[in-house]
This record gives structure tokens, C-alpha cells and sequence, in this order.
């Protein structure tokens, strides 16, 4: 049977070339860096040059990143870090509806502590508009949390300008680009952005590991207690075989960007054609502001766990909002935010490509939806309410 | 996640379909989890003669739908009616913890469908 991943935004495969730079560090160099012998030393200068590669890929300093678990971490140190830095006494914090419930219900946990927070609502697109970041800044804001592009229907968030009105009113800009590396290039020593979260296994790197850019001069304070890692933000000792996995995984990433997303938008559009070809199919997500690799619509009349579970059964892996896979009762929060109706929301399939996906693979993958959708739907009871 | 049974079921569903001239039909569900099923009955002398069934939902109702049309085909009304959810996930093998509540319907659908034929007798 063929075995087609189409579940990039899930996680990547790790390349060949970051697993070999890693080995060493699983094998013979296991000096923890914080030792001042010899072995500590051979990996403080691998943990250096990790943070070297990491800090070049977004346009910035070494001492401005920090490495994390991952991005889960990385949007929990942010948001917490900065609220628990800040000395002013001022507890305003503004996030969107749509963010990744590891930004989202950190502010929300704010929330419960006695911060006042605001959840912005988006346009039928899943995008927040820099203007109504602009009318909910107040003169009690702290940070503004809002991610350059969304994980589920992949539309990119206007960062940049929400990024300079956050400047202009002297707030923190945080944005969760764990979905974008890789997909938009970044600088930023010229976009205005105070922090930023990635995590490597996004972009053909290793799970648990992930990092915080954090600009200079931003206060943050740390929200874990121990050593004197990462300056003090990220007790513990390094995984270091990760970091440096993260550090290959990220100069890999930021080459060729330009080809990439001409490869990948050109497999995506023909993937959305061909599924917007068959009857009541609708795409979610902006049209055009969207990741080369991401595809989500919502099949009328059918639910999206069985869609996902027919497609598996042929060999397609892909993923679904429905309240069944998104392990709560609800449909995905990110598309009933969007104004979707529940029941076109639970018909949702997201189909994320990535590097090793070919035009063959597009193709078997429209005759397999086609015949799932019709099978499911023949099952349905609402599409006889419909003719 | 789900077991072969529940697969079988699944990729195969048992008695899939409409009903003309149902005696009974009955429908459970609601949108907020993304189960809805609808059973037709069609009853003489007290015994469900045949039965077929309509889902929206997951792998779980699919295959817990189709698992009850085989379970109650030739049975009385009476026998129809001790059947519970329960019966229909141990028929199956067992389902997964969150789907025993949410997706597991079909007895339900079923006691609706036979007071349906009841009260429209």
C-alpha cells in the first residue's frame, strides 16, 4: 500500500543531514557545557554555534536566543516570562482567537490570575487586522501576542504591522512563528518583533527542542527555577544533542526559502483545485496570505475523524478539526473563531505538505478524497435533507 | 486506536441506506461533539424485519451503527428494547474511552425509532 504524508504542520521527518550532526552528541561528546574541563568545553562550543546558526537564521544576535523544549515552552516563557517581568504594575495583554492553545490558554491562565486580557476575534479568514490591534491597546497593555501564521488554515497574519503599532504604543510584540520558519523569511533586525517562538521538529528538526528569540533589552523573567542556564530563562542542563540538531535544522530551513515555497504553492494549488472540484466543498483559510503547504477545507456533510480514518486506510495521512480528533468536545476553535457553522467545521480536513510530496502523490490523493467523500456520504444523513 | 471489529464495521458497514415506508424511525445525535444517527425500521408482527441506518459522525458511530443492525435484524420489539449502548460497544469489542459516550448512540436511535412505530401505530 502506498504511505503518503500530507501532516507537515503536525511534525516533519527528520533530514539525514541534522541526524549526523547530532550523533556525536548522543555518543562521545556528553560533557555537560556548564563543566569547565575539557569536555564540557568541547560541547559548550557546539551549544555556541547552535545559537549562532539559530540567532543567523532570524537575523539576529546569539544572546538573544534562548533554547527551550520546544514551542509549547517557547509561547509559555514568553507570555509569562514578560507578565512576570513587567515592574510598572500595568496587566493588559491582547492575544487573538485562533492562536495555538499553548499562547491561548497561557493568556487565558493569565486571566484567571488577574490580568486583563483580551482575545481579539478574526475575520472569516482566521486574520486579525493591525487596526484592531491598535483600538485594543490601551495605556495598561503589556504584550501583544499574536502568530505570523496559523497551524490550522495556514493564513499568515499580518506580523509586520502589528509587529510597528505594538512599537509605535511602546508594547511587547510576541508572535508564534512555529509554523512559519522555513515558509516566511525573517529578519528580525529589521521587523519589529520582541519575541518569537519556533520549534525545531516543525522544520525537519528533532522533537523537544525548540527556542525563544528574545530581543534585547525586552524583560523577561525566567518561569522555571534552578541553574544558571540560558541565562538564567531556562534552568536546566542543555539537551544538547537537540540544540545542536535545531542549530542544522535551521540553516537547512532559511536556504532556498524562494524555491521551497514555489514548490510546495505549486503542489498546493493544485491540490485545492482538484478538491474544490467536487460538490459542496469549501477551502478554509485566506486564498492567497496562506503557507505554500497548507490545504484545509471542509467537506459538507460528512465528519472528520471518518474522513481521516478512510484516507488512512488508503494510505493518506492527513488531519482533521473535528471534535473527535481535536480531543475536546468542541470542532476546532480556530474555525468555529472564523465564524464556520459547527457541522462544516467538524467536515474539516487539513493536508499539510512538505518537502518529500510529489505531483503523483497529489494526484492518487484527490481520486482517494473523491472516493472517501462519496462512500461517507452516501452514509450521511444530511445530504438527503439538501436534495 | 480502534480494534479489527470496529475497523471491519467501519470499512464495510452493514445495512447503510434509506427506508421506504419505514414503520419507525429515529434519530439521535447532536452537532456540538459531530454525531448524528438516524435508524429506520420496518416492523411486522413485533419483529423487526429489517433496519437500516444514516450517520454523520466518526469511525466509532459508523461502526456502532452498523454493529446494531446486525445485532436486533429478526429480534421482537421487546427483545429490541433491552438492548442498551453498552451491549452495542461489547458486540464491538470495546470502543475508546471518549467514544463510549459521545459516539455510542445507536441503542439510542433504536428506542427512539421503535417508540416512533409505537406511538404511530
Amino acid at each position: 500500500m502506498k504511505k503518503i504524508y500530507m501532516d507537515y504542520s503536525a511534525t516533519t521527518p527528520m533530514r539525514e543531514e541534522v541526524l549526523e550532526a547530532m550523533l556525536p552528541y548522543l555518543r562521545e561528546r556528553y560533557g555537560n557545557p556548564s563543566s569547565l574541563h575539557l569536555f564540557g568545553r568541547e560541547t559548550r562550543k557546539a551549544l555556541d554555534e547552535a545559537r549562532e546558526k539559530v540567532a543567523a537564521g532570524l537575523g539576529v544576535t546569539p544572546e538573544e536566543i534562548i533554547f527551550t523544549s520546544g514551542g509549547t515552552e517557547a509561547n509559555n516563557l514568553a507570555i509569562m516570562g514578560v507578565a512576570r517581568g513587567i515592574s510598572s504594575g500595568k496587566n493588559h495583554i491582547i492575544t487573538s482567537a485562533v492562536e495555538h492553545h499553548a499562547a491561548l490558554d497561557t493568556v487565558k491562565f493569565l486571566g484567571e490570575r488577574g490580568y486583563k486580557i483580551t482575545i481579539l476575534p478574526v475575520d472569516e479568514y482566521g486574520i486579525v487586522s493591525p487596526q484592531q490591534v491598535k483600538d485594543a491597546i490601551t495605556d495598561q497593555t503589556i504584550l501583544v501576542s499574536i502568530m505570523t501564521a496559523n497551524n490550522e488554515v495556514g493564513s499568515i497574519l499580518p506580523f509586520e504591522e502589528i509587529g510597528r503599532i505594538c512599537r509605535e504604543k511602546g508594547v511587547y510584540y510576541h508572535t508564534d512563528a512555529v509554523q512559519a520558519i522555513g515558509h516566511i523569511p525573517f529578519n528580525l533586525h529589521e521587523q519589529p518583533v520582541d519575541l518569537l517562538s519556533l520549534s525545531a521538529h516543525k522544520f525537519y528538526g528533532p522533537k523537544g527542542v525548540g527556542a525563544l528569540y528574545i530581543r534585547r533589552k525586552t524583560r523577561v523573567k525566567q518561569i522555571l527555577f534552578g541553574g544558571g542556564q540560558e541565562r538564567k530563562l531556562r534552568p536546566g542542563t542543555e539537551n544538547l544533542s537537540a540544540i545542536v540538531g535545531l542549530g542544522r535544522a535551521m540553516e537547512l530551513a532559511v536556504a532556498h526559502i524562494p524555491e521551497k515555497i514555489e514548490k510546495l504553492s505549486r503542489l498546493r494549488d493544485r491540490l485545492i483545485q482538484g478538491l474544490l472540484q467536487i460538490e459542496d466543498v469549501r477551502l478554509n483559510g485566506h486564498p492567497e496570505k496562506r503557507l505554500p503547504g497548507n490545504v484545509n477545507v471542509s467537506i459538507f456533510f460528512v465528519e472528520g475523524e471518518s474522513l481521516l480514518l478512510d484516507l488512512d486506510l488508503k494510505g493518506i495521512a492527513v488531519s482533521s478539526g473535528s471534535a473527535c480528533t481535536s480531543g475536546s468536545l468542541d470542532p476546532s476553535h480556530v474555525l468555529l473563531a472564523m465564524g464556520l457553522d459547527p457541522q462544516i467545521a467538524q467536515g474539516s480536513l487539513r493536508f499539510s505538505l512538505g518537502a518529500e510530496n510529489t505531483i503523483e502523490e497529489i494526484d492518487y490523493t484527490l481520486e482517494a478524497v473523491q472516493e472517501t467523500v462519496q462512500k461517507l456520504r452516501a452514509m450521511s444523513p444530511f445530504i438527503r435533507n439538501i436534495c | 486506536m480502534y480494534n479489527e471489529k470496529v475497523m471491519d464495521h467501519f470499512q464495510n458497514p452493514r445495512n447503510v441506506g434509506e427506508m421506504d415506508n419505514p414503520s419507525g424511525v429515529g434519530e439521535v445525535g447532536n452537532m456540538r461533539c459531530g454525531d448524528i444517527m438516524k435508524i429506520y425500521i420496518k416492523v411486522e408482527n413485533d419483529i423487526i424485519q429489517d433496519i437500516k441506518f444514516l450517520t454523520f459522525g466518526c469511525g466509532a458511530a459508523i461502526a456502532s451503527s452498523s454493529a446494531l443492525t446486525e445485532m436486533v435484524k429478526g429480534k421482537t420489539l421487546e427483545e429490541a428494547l433491552q438492548i442498551t449502548n453498552k451491549d452495542v460497544a461489547n458486540e464491538l469489542g470495546g470502543l475508546p474511552e471518549p467514544k463510549l459516550h459521545c459516539s455510542n448512540l445507536a441503542a439510542d436511535a433504536l428506542h427512539k425509532a421503535i417508540l416512533d412505530f409505537q406511538t404511530n401505530k
